[in-house]
């Protein structure tokens, strides 16, 4: 399966969830938020959103200086 | 209240403009505009607050002017280093628009004062400096009822949203809060600040000019609303994007089983 992560292919092998694929990414969840086809997945949803083919992920780092 | 003739002159392109015109004029000058933190983000929006006739501006700061923060906090200048930021933004603001009150706050925002001082106010745009003032100012604009403009930066990226979460959607589900996009604050030191990372200060004035002008639309009701959006631009690849937000069910603020009834959790 691939998808399109921060702009670029990327193959992911067997099913994996939104929680799943930060992990492999090693990032927090604290520290970003994770955009999946153009909408922010609820932070309680990470382990039940599957990913699928074709979908567009950017990963959204927070941010609060002013 | 019926412009005056300088008024007419002073407002004319704003005037002219069917979305905002004669009644959107008198809107901005009758409304009440709280800007948290007179800042990068905040110098920005309060200059074309204040030139746009946004009557009332309060300004919320504790802080003074020093020559690091002039390479992007353009409503304060030389003359003013050691200033209190609100005494240095109000002098900028009396030089630019004598139409406009200003309301001066130099202390801090706290569990105490947070939901007193925002509830003097129409609307609320935050450009503070840290995670924790920003689940206050959001939580108390809940709890207040009052559009909260919330814009953030990063060294090269910048975010930005409204939010109105006592306020439903078409279909009836709750718009989302602040906590939606940021659950939990993240631990102190995680990620950096403009002062350990530094900050393009372009990127600030391109942050808080967007900032303005999503509360100019709201107080006027131009165009279309930024609730249940979220805008990110990234300076280095010039890129902005607008996406959905939608209201995470588990947050304690106004999900289902919402738990947040005052600001006692920020004591």
């Amino acid at each position: 399966m691939q998808i399109i992560l921060n702009g670029e292919p990327r193959d992911l092998k067997g099913a994996l969830s939104v929680e799943g694929l930060l992990s492999q990414l090693g990032l927090e969840g604290r520290k970003v938020a994770v955009e999946r086809n153009l909408e922010i997945v609820p932070h309680s949803a990470y382990q039940d959103v599957m990913l699928e083919e074709g979908d567009r992920i950017e990963i959204v780092h927070f941010v609060g200086g002013g | 209240m019926a412009l005056s003739d300088t008024q007419l002159e002073r407002y004319a392109r704003h005037i002219v403009l069917k979305e905002i015109g004669g009644p959107g004029q008198q809107k901005l000058l009758g409304a009440r505009v709280l800007v948290i933190g007179a800042g990068g983000l905040g110098s920005p929006a309060l200059l074309y607050l204040a030139a746009a006739g946004a009557g009332t501006l309060g300004i919320i700061d504790d802080d003074k002017v020093s020559l690091s923060n002039l390479q992007r906090q353009i409503i304060h200048d030389t003359d003013h280093l050691d200033a209190a930021k609100t005494q240095s933004a109000a002098a900028a603001i009396a030089r630019l628009n004598p139409d406009v009150k200003v309301e001066l706050h130099e202390e801090r925002l706290t569990a105490q004062n947070a939901l007193e001082i925002i509830s003097r106010y129409d609307i609320v745009a935050d450009g503070c400096d840290n995670f924790a003032t920003r689940f206050l100012v959001s939580d108390a604009c809940f709890l207040a009822r009052r559009p909260l403009v919330s814009a953030a930066v990063g060294p090269f990226e910048g975010q930005l949203a409204t939010f109105k979460p006592y306020e439903k959607d078409e279909e009836g589900t709750p718009l989302p809060t602040y906590r939606c996009l940021v659950p939990e604050a993240p631990a102190p030191g995680s990620i950096p600040t403009c002062e350990s990372a530094g900050v393009l200060g372009a990127l600030t004035g391109v942050m808080g000019s967007l900032q303005a002008l999503e509360v100019i639309k709201e107080i006027t009701g131009a165009g279309e609303s930024l609730t249940g959006k979220l805008l990110i631009y990234d300076a280095l690849d010039t890129r902005f994007r607008t996406i959905k937000l939608k209201r995470d069910p588990a947050n304690p603020l106004n999900g289902e089983n919402a738990s947040i009834t005052d600001l006692s959790h920020h004591a």
